[in-house]
């Protein structure tokens, strides 16, 4: 499957580390546009002010969760069809029908490979 | 009749008042206790050293990191003979290096485990110091906010793998 990999990603992880290995596995994959936030809050501000085409989240963040920020999108009348990628080590089953009822649109589990992000982004582009 | 009777209450007033005597030392021990003390269990400590885990394998991390952005760079100079390995070797590096995440999380349940013992510690010291001895039930432990969902990393096996995730959105 082939997506456009300049489509801008915006990665959020309240762990630094792992914005940044995200953000280094991307531009592996020739994704070369993308930014970061730590929190939902600060990640709701850049997709309403930015022009982004993915969101790739953690879901345990404080005070606002990568299931919280998945709803405030889906509510959003701009936002509501951007693809949205949680990347979590919250692997029970409730995590995973949660999020899926929330719409989220892909479910990566930590710990994760390269081509396990790309198949996921293509899946999700292509049917964006 | 009567003096078996004398007999066996004052057996069991002696015993009474031995068992007093074994609660009254315990209460008096465990108030004594402090979570710093060098005997007993130096859980602030541990909580500090767990900590300092985290942080150490972060920096280790980010320097990691920093070596892999290195080798990026020159990659990006080199031809396609030699880019590729080196490429997919920065690869395996950035896939390895999110242990850290997941080693962070897992040590941060363990820390919230070891200041809830050390609360709960805390607390009946102060009961042993204040209050009678009554036998009371723990509370229920408290749960998590149902819609928060906060469960952090899973036991291997004990999570849904990604095959049956990705099962879940084909």
């Amino acid at each position: 499957m082939s997506f456009d990999h300049n489509t801008k990603v915006l990665v959020v992880d309240d762990y630094k580390t792992m914005t940044r290995i995200i953000r280094n596995l991307l531009k592996q994959i020739d994704m070369n546009d993308s930014d970061e936030a730590s929190d939902g809050h600060e990640a709701l501000a850049k997709l309403r002010a930015g022009n982004f085409g993915l969101v790739i989240s953690d879901w345990n963040m404080q005070p606002m969760t990568g299931l919280d920020l998945l709803r405030e999108v889906r509510a959003d009348a701009r936002l509501k069809h951007l693809p949205f990628i949680m990347v979590t080590a919250e692997s029970k089953t409730e995590n995973v029908v949660a999020a899926k009822q929330a719409g989220v649109s892909n479910y990566i589990v930590k710990p994760f490979n390269a081509e396990t992000l790309r198949e996921k982004i293509a899946k999700v582009m292509v049917h964006a | 009749m009567h003096m078996h009777l004398n007999a066996t209450v004052g057996s069991l007033m002696a015993e009474l008042d031995a068992l007093s005597r074994i609660i009254a030392d315990a209460r008096l021990e465990v108030a004594a206790l402090r979570a710093d003390d060098g005997d007993a269990p130096d859980i602030p400590a541990a909580t500090d050293e767990l900590a300092a885990i985290v942080s150490h394998t972060a920096q280790a991390t980010h320097e990691i990191l920093d070596s892999c952005e290195s080798l990026s760079a020159v990659s990006g100079k080199l031809g396609q003979e030699y880019a590729q390995p080196l490429d997919t070797a920065i690869t395996r590096i950035y896939e390895a290096c999110s242990f850290q995440d997941i080693t962070g999380q897992r040590i941060a349940k363990v820390v919230a485990a070891l200041q809830a013992v050390e609360r709960r510690i805390a607390g009946a010291r102060q009961g042993m110091l204040t209050r009678p001895v009554v036998v009371v039930p723990p509370p229920p432990a408290t749960p998590a906010a149902p819609e928060s969902l906060l469960n952090g990393p899973q036991m291997p096996g004990a999570g849904i793998s990604q095959s049956a995730i990705d099962a879940l959105f084909d």
